[in-house]
């Protein structure tokens, strides 16, 4: 026996009201794409509620997809039988030994019968197909206060099913249902989790990386372009536009005293990346700051910096302490590759001192210096768009070997 | 040729030592050089590294590329025992080891460690009952083998790493070595498993260890930063890769062939107790590639001799400890008397054997007993 079927639960979606088709339909969507590998699975929705018939795949490996995307609250696998109480007792005996394999643990039986032509009321069977399952099994015992397992038995028109075990999902809203954003994604730590909460609340991602070659080398951008597949596991296909930094990093940093250098140069990220985002119509921008935690992210700091633009700066981070950050980066899968020791432009050309407190003034008597719609501009001609799927290009030239 | 020798070592697939060719030429740089040859050997060893983990589904940071089982063995119990020697001074493991783990553990015993042998019942099995009893909060380190090299008795790992659960100092080593692809182990109860290519024909030289997130390990080899810097040393890309295409490989055909392959074993014991004077050591409930008979009264090399002239081969005991000529140690251990512990022939299969060399192997084993019986008791 196998589980044929998962049930999926999605909360915060039945709250919504008008929008709810649609996002029903994007998570339908959404859940289809990602299981698209899966050559037999079907993805159905009746009722409020999503069933994928796995029609022989692989049920864990379904399971470790379903995971990963947001707006889905929670999901069982689930065994579909047919209307025969024999069917029936057997399934939930195996769902059980599934669920605890050395049959020591205690569970409880709920049965709803929906379909009212069933014979039995929903307590005698309780009691007949727990009867089964201690009959069955090794150290199996009842427990119907704490249960090591909850055996569900929905018994409707077309069929039973039995559930055992619900499986947590990412919870959020799902991908597409909120317009799209830029997320500047550099090689640390916080930007790619910025970008998955963003994510998380239903937006669409595109992200932008500022590369310096030769003073940032090619595993650095590796590196980013890892972290962005990496956020294709929860946002599907994104676009990565690398924009060439060093010409406007070498002008600043000839031109602007060494502790203003990393406040004029957050602006020149940022304005570059206001003139992508209109470019590609997103409605925002995210990064990964977090509010006091290094010398560029103080309240000043982020008040000059701000200065540059009118878009919307998101940021999803800005009360995080860096811990609570690690920990979601080590649960996104993120982080492994944030440590890695490539240098990345923030660092490349960073003064011992950089100001804590820089003021709007200062700054743009500094920028008189420097040819400001030149060098964005320049900026962004040079970039280099490219589209992150879930696998590498160097994927398919290792395919083979494997 | 038929080969029953698939638990000394395996015929490495023709698939395998293609990718292995190909990688070595094609990305020979060193994973750690700053350039883009480095940085392609690099991502082809992660490359590696995911789809171990993908296949043994555990996570990539916890595959550590070795150099096979002796070496997976050695580094999991010393580094154990050494990384948590202010936690604890004692060890537990079985008389059923394979030598790599049992030299490693007397090497910790002269160091001062106490180590616990549990003494496994005639199926050549350790219960959980016994590893409860045995285990105290001094206990540091729980090493078992999971298949038996010579026997094939299978431990109860499910149970036993359940119950190691309750004492969070003690950790949970399995020697996964002849289970890998015959055997599926239950990795979530279990910290850290060895398993080595050439027994599920990759290539000699390489294998992996299995060591799960959290767990520290004192390094055998100090050096450089490879391998969560346990393992120091240019890392064996090729080997590596080509070690993973044989564990895909393997895993796949278990899905499909292994009900089969014990069909063949169970009739290869059916057959052989018809044969007067051969009796089975290996328990009924045993891994479906292994079984191990005995002749009282003939030198069990010249079984291997003979069958050899015949293009057949068979092992005596394990191929680690076959040129000592003692009785073995394992099937002492289940309780056999001397003259069948030192008689022992070990038969291991593998996915590509068929039942028409099992048929061609009794013929010809039938022959060789017979006739070397008239020998030696001078009809």
């Amino acid at each position: 026996m196998k589980y044929n079927h998962i049930l999926i639960r999605y909360a915060e979606l039945s709250l919504k009201g008008k929008n709810r088709k649609e996002f029903e339909r994007k998570l339908l969507d959404t859940v289809r794409k990602k299981l698209n590998e899966f050559k037999e699975v079907r993805v159905n929705r009746t009722f409020g509620r999503m069933f994928v018939e796995l029609n022989g795949e692989n049920e864990r490996e379904v399971s470790e997809k379903l995971k990963e995307i947001f707006g889905i609250h929670s999901f069982s696998p689930a065994l579909k039988v047919d209307l025969e109480q024999e069917l029936i007792d057997d399934a939930a005996l195996w769902a059980v030994k599934d669920a605890i394999p050395d049959e020591d643990g205690t569970f409880k039986v709920t049965v709803k019968r929906p379909n009212k032509d069933y014979p039995g009321r929903s307590q005698q069977l309780n009691y007949h197909i727990g009867s089964h399952i201690l009959r069955n099994t090794q150290k199996m015992t009842v427990d119907v206060h704490h249960p090591d397992v909850e055996v569900r038995v929905e018994i409707r028109q077309e069929a039973a099913y039995i559930l055992c075990k619900t499986i947590k999902g990412a919870g959020g809203l799902p991908v597409g249902t909120a317009g799209k954003v830029l997320l500047m994604l550099s090689g640390g730590i916080d930007s790619p989790v910025a970008g998955y909460l963003a994510l998380k609340r239903g937006v669409k991602l595109e992200a932008i990386h500022f590369h310096s070659p030769p003073f940032t080398n090619d595993r650095a951008r590796q590196k980013v372009e890892d972290l962005a597949r990496v956020l294709t596991k929860y946002g599907g296909e994104l676009k990565l536009h690398i924009v060439p930094f060093t010409e406007a990093q070498k002008e600043i940093h000839q031109q602007v005293p060494d502790n203003y250098e990393m406040t004029i140069m957050r602006r020149f990220m940022l304005r570059i990346s206001e003139a992508v985002a209109k470019k590609n119509n997103a409605l925002a921008i995210v990064n990964g700051e977090s509010l006091g935690q290094v010398a560029s992210q103080t309240l000043d700091s982020m008040h000059t910096i701000n200065e540059v633009t009118n878009l919307p700066v998101i940021r999803p981070l800005v009360t995080m302490d860096k811990l609570e950050v690690i920990e979601i980066a080590h649960r996104i899968g993120t982080y492994d590759l944030s440590i890695l020791p490539y240098e990345d432009c923030c660092t490349i050309f960073l003064p011992a001192q950089s100001k804590t407190k820089p003021n709007k003034e200062k700054a743009n008597h500094y920028e008189t210096k420097i040819d400001i719609d030149r060098y964005v501009q320049e900026a962004v001609e040079g970039i280099e768009t490219v589209i992150i799927s879930g696998k590498s290009s160097l994927d398919e030239e290792f395919h083979e070997l494997f | 040729m038929i080969y029953f020798d698939n638990s000394a070592t395996t015929k490495p697939y023709k698939e395998v030592i293609d990718t292995y060719i190909k990688s070595a030429t094609d990305f020979f740089g060193n994973p750690s050089s700053l350039h883009p040859l480095g940085k392609a050997s690099e991502r082809l060893l992660l490359q590696a590294r995911e789809r171990a983990a993908q296949l043994l589904q555990v996570k990539a940071k916890e595959i550590v590329f070795t150099s096979g089982g002796t070496e997976g063995n050695n580094l999991a119990i010393k580094g154990i025992a050494r990384q948590n020697r202010n936690r604890g001074t004692h060890l537990i493991t079985s008389n059923m080891e394979h030598a790599s783990s049992l030299e490693a553990f007397q090497q910790l015993e002269a160091e001062g460690f106490k180590v616990t042998f549990l003494k496994a019942d005639h199926n050549g099995i350790v219960s959980p009952e016994q590893v409860r009893d045995a285990i105290s909060h001094d206990t540091i380190l729980v090493s078992l083998i999971h298949v038996n090299n010579e026997i094939g008795s299978i431990q109860p790992i499910e149970q036993i790493g359940k119950l190691i659960g309750n004492y969070p100092k003690a950790l949970f080593h399995v020697d996964h070595v002849q289970g890998i692809g015959k055997v599926p182990l239950p990795l979530h109860r279990v910290d850290l498993a060895t398993m080595s290519a050439h027994k599920f024909h990759g290539l000699k030289g390489t294998g992996l260890l299995y060591v799960r997130d959290s767990v520290l390990l004192n390094p055998l080899l100090s050096g450089g930063s490879q391998e969560r810097k346990v393992r120091a040393g240019t890392e064996n890309v090729p080997g590596a890769v080509a070690m993973v295409k044989a564990l895909r490989m393997v895993l796949e055909k278990s899905e499909q062939l292994t009900e089969s392959l014990f069909e063949i074993n169970r009739w290869l014991e059916a057959e052989c107790v018809k044969i007067p004077g051969v009796f089975i050591n290996s328990p009924g409930d045993r891994a479906p590639h292994i079984l191990n008979l005995s002749v009282p009264g003939i030198k069990p090399e010249v079984i291997v001799q003979a069958l050899a002239e015949k293009d057949i081969y068979v092992s005596t005991k394990s191929a680690c400890s076959s040129k000592q000529s003692e009785p073995s140690r394992i099937l002492q251990g289940i309780g056999l008397s001397e003259d069948r512990a030192s008689s022992g022939i070990r038969l291991s299969l593998t996915y590509e054997n068929t039942m028409d060399e099992a048929k061609e192997f009794i013929n010809s084993f039938t022959e060789v007993v017979i006739s070397l019986k008239k020998v030696v008791e001078k009809e």
